[in-house]
């Protein structure tokens, strides 16, 4: 960034223009402000405001029993749901001491799988889009479409989805959900090799993303930014290896990193995270082969939430469901931290249980806010139209940022 | 209707407003010629901040494939457009936002809320969340649903589609109108 | 493993400052402990630079209100340690008419927004942050509603009557 105009005083062309970007500028992809100060097409200095869709979740967290908080985190990052859902699930469980059965996890490890390829075609897409390509995003974004197919199956929702159950989930897959699976195993591929084969050589694609918006590890990690836009500057950090939960040890995966931190780099791994994720699911699915059929929860009355037919024919399962649902479980006092990999990075739950209906408190480590914050920072300096790739390839989710 | 383009082609074209037919001519009233231009060429401004954007995404895909209805064109500029299609919470911080944007179109001008949010603050009966953008705006038309599917946003954009069709040409100009703007404080 | 390096920790912050940690607990694996806010700075400066602890990282910052506790709000930091695979959670209390507490920001620069945000929602007056103002709410709010005292409803609505809601 030597190119820096020089100008002499009291030279008209020297005044800054402010430009306010957003609340609802087309280009932003959700709604945050931004006033920068150009000079020319050079961002001198920005200033972020957000909030303009807080919902006051926390808030909402602290009147609700646990089972309708699910709802409340399909909002956060509703790009992958059921990412949100299960980790919310798993709080809980770890709250309670729930030990879920393998194929459950394997069951959650493909939902959540799905997701994040949901979420990473949201992001290359858009970045491509940005840079002048719309076809990739036409072409690949059918895709979400198939995913949204297979949720439905699983669940009957598409978008927020309120996937699964304290304990597992509220019904088996069904065998269509399952040909839907292998079919979007073998179909996906195909596409992302050709939406990798229109990108990753392109020289106007390289030209707008490669060098632009390097982040070092370090100041990366001082930002405390998690997810692939972390693991682009080369840090290897991933919760599901460095924690693992809902059986990832079990997997054969690899982690991708990058090297400069740049767009280019956030892309790649994102690409290289979708490979990774159908591989996930073709092992998730030969190792559901293994175990018995049928199991799509764990076997904890007291907190799993029965069947309706269930609760309409025996008394059991009704007493189970009234207490369940007046929040009347019998949770230990404690406070729990639970983190997974969502789509943005680590989407931690820090949930503070006091016996009552509800949670006392329960803080989102929400991925979108903490790695916004060094958008500003990161512009100055930097071209309008190239500040505009950067915001979206940190793939930033306004329900989320705002909570 | 033009029974030649009708056999060459399966597209299937608008029908023609009721009207008196003759050998050579077609006569009907100015008021229906226009909202039948108007009803198949809106510029909807999508005002997506949440959930019901990714859905209203969805519509514009290649799957849904929004354009097939005459809104193939986003106007991302208020000035432009007819239709403001508002997707998502919104909270009390972007009211004033969401105010200004419906101001700056110019009539005639249609709202459609989209999602239990815009349509009523949906789950979020909270401090922060405006509950319902009819506490500011005048709305049309509501689409229910958290999100709405996107059949459901085309079936809502099916409703504006026959207002505009039947609007009378001097509707805007009445004194009921005018009221109810008056009611939301907009002269 | 957890247990071993979690004792190893509470012995590393003994040594160093003693009587100013208290209520050390292990909820779930994950070393907890209270400090006061005169050393809390230090400690966190310790944990981060010191070769053994290794805290590279600042997950999160929050706080807690606990309005029937003398000193009723608690802010709580979560630190991970990447290469040692372990986490840690800090909790300093501090009085809810004097919430004043010393910014982490120099050590952390992503401290900066979580720090803004404890401030939106429970008024926690960070000392020595660059720029602590609202964030998520309006600035004409008034209020810091993350605290138990405030309804999560708005007060001044009108269309929401309680009798439909049996209250």
């Amino acid at each position: 960034m030597n190119n820096q105009p020089v100008y002499t005083d009291n030279d008209p062309q020297s005044e800054l223009v402010t430009l306010n970007l957003g609340p609802t500028h087309p280009a932003t992809h959700g709604v945050f402000q931004n006033v920068l100060q150009l000079d020319g097409e050079r961002i001198v200095s920005g200033v972020s405001t957000i909030g303009y869709i807080h919902r006051a979740f926390e808030k909402i967290a602290e009147h609700r029993p646990f089972y309708q908080i699910t709802p409340l985190t399909d909002r956060l990052n509703y790009c992958s749901s059921p990412i949100n859902n299960m980790g919310w699930h798993m709080t809980v469980e770890k709250l309670l001491n729930i030990q879920t059965p393998k194929r459950v996890d394997y069951l959650r490890v493909i939902v959540m799988e799905l997701s994040r390829i949901a979420d990473h075609i949201i992001c290359n897409t858009i970045i491509a889009q940005d840079t002048g390509a719309t076809t990739t995003f036409l072409y690949l974004f059918q895709f979400r479409e198939h995913i949204y197919e297979i949720f439905e199956e699983v669940c009957g929702a598409r978008l927020t989805t309120n996937i699964g159950r304290i304990g597992g989930f509220e019904r088996d897959f069904n065998d269509i959900a399952f040909a839907k699976i292998n079919k979007f195993l073998k179909e996906f591929p195909v596409a992302l090799k050709e939406f990798e084969s229109l990108l990753n050589r392109n020289r106007i694609f390289i030209d707008r993303t490669a060098g632009v918006a390097r982040v070092p590890a370090e100041t990366a990690l001082s930002y405390s930014w998690t997810g692939p836009l972390l693991r682009a500057t080369g840090v290897d950090y991933d919760v599901r290896v460095s924690e693992p939960y809902s059986s990832y040890q079990d997997f054969d995966f690899e982690v991708p990193v990058g090297t400069s931190g740049d767009i280019y780099d956030r892309y790649l791994v994102r690409n290289e995270e979708m490979w990774q994720s159908v591989r996930l699911i073709e092992q998730a699915l030969e190792k559901l082969k293994k175990e018995p059929a049928g199991i799509f929860h764990a076997d904890v009355p007291d907190f799993y939430l029965p069947a309706k037919e269930e609760v309409y024919n025996n008394m059991e399962a009704l007493i189970y469901h009234f207490k369940i649902v007046m929040g009347e479980i019998d949770a230990p006092k404690a406070e729990v931290y639970h983190a997974v990999e969502g789509g943005n990075g680590e989407l931690g739950f820090y949930l503070i249980n006091d016996g009552g209906r509800t949670p006392y408190r329960l803080h989102f480590r929400r991925p979108s806010f903490i790695n916004y914050q060094m958008f500003a920072h990161m512009s100055e300096g930097m071209l309008l139209s190239d500040a505009i790739i950067n915001m979206s390839s940190m793939n930033i989710i306004a329900g989320e940022l705002d909570a | 209707m033009n029974l030649f383009v009708y056999i060459m082609s399966d597209i299937n074209i608008v029908n023609a407003p009721p009207g008196i037919e003759g050998s050579g001519f077609f006569a009907t009233s100015l008021d229906k010629v226009i909202g039948l231009a108007r009803s198949h060429s809106l510029w909807p401004l999508p005002f997506a901040t949440s959930c019901c954007g990714i859905e209203f995404m969805a519509t514009m895909g290649s799957h849904y494939d929004f354009g097939r209805f005459g809104s193939e064109r986003l106007s991302f500029s208020p000035r432009q457009a007819d239709l403001l299609m508002v997707m998502g919470t919104i909270a009390k911080k972007m009211a004033p936002v969401l105010k200004q944007v419906y101001l700056q179109m110019a009539e005639p001008r249609w709202v459609m809320a989209v999602g239990a949010c815009a349509s009523s603050g949906g789950i979020f009966d909270t401090y922060s969340v405006l509950q319902g953008i009819d506490e500011i705006i005048p709305v049309d038309v509501y689409v229910p649903g958290c999100p709405p599917r996107p059949e459901a946003i085309l079936d809502g954009f099916g409703k504006i589609q026959e207002l505009v069709r039947n609007e009378s040409s001097r509707r805007r100009n009445s004194d009921q109108y005018k009221e109810m703007l008056a009611s939301y404080g907009i002269l | 493993m957890e247990e071993s390096k979690n004792q190893e920790l509470i012995q590393l912050l003994g040594n160093r400052f003693g009587e100013k940690i208290t209520g050390i607990n292990e909820p779930y694996g994950l070393l907890t402990f209270t400090t006061s806010k005169d050393v809390i700075l230090d400690v966190l400066k310790f944990l981060k630079e010191d070769a053994a602890a290794d805290f590279n990282f600042l997950t999160d910052i929050t706080a807690v209100h606990y309005p029937e506790k003398k000193q009723a709000i608690a802010v709580v930091y979560h630190l991970h340690s990447m290469r040692n695979k372990v986490r840690t959670r800090v909790k300093v209390f501090i009085d809810e008419h004097h919430p004043t507490i010393p910014t982490a920001t120099s050590l952390w620069k992503g401290a900066n927004w979580m720090e803004r945000e404890t401030y939106d929602f429970f008024g926690v007056k960070f000392e020595g942050h660059p720029d602590l103002r609202r964030i998520l709410n309006m600035d004409d709010l008034g209020v810091h509603p993350m605290l138990k005292q405030y309804p999560l409803e708005d007060p001044n609505r009108v269309d929401k009557k309680d009798e439909y809601f049996g209250r």
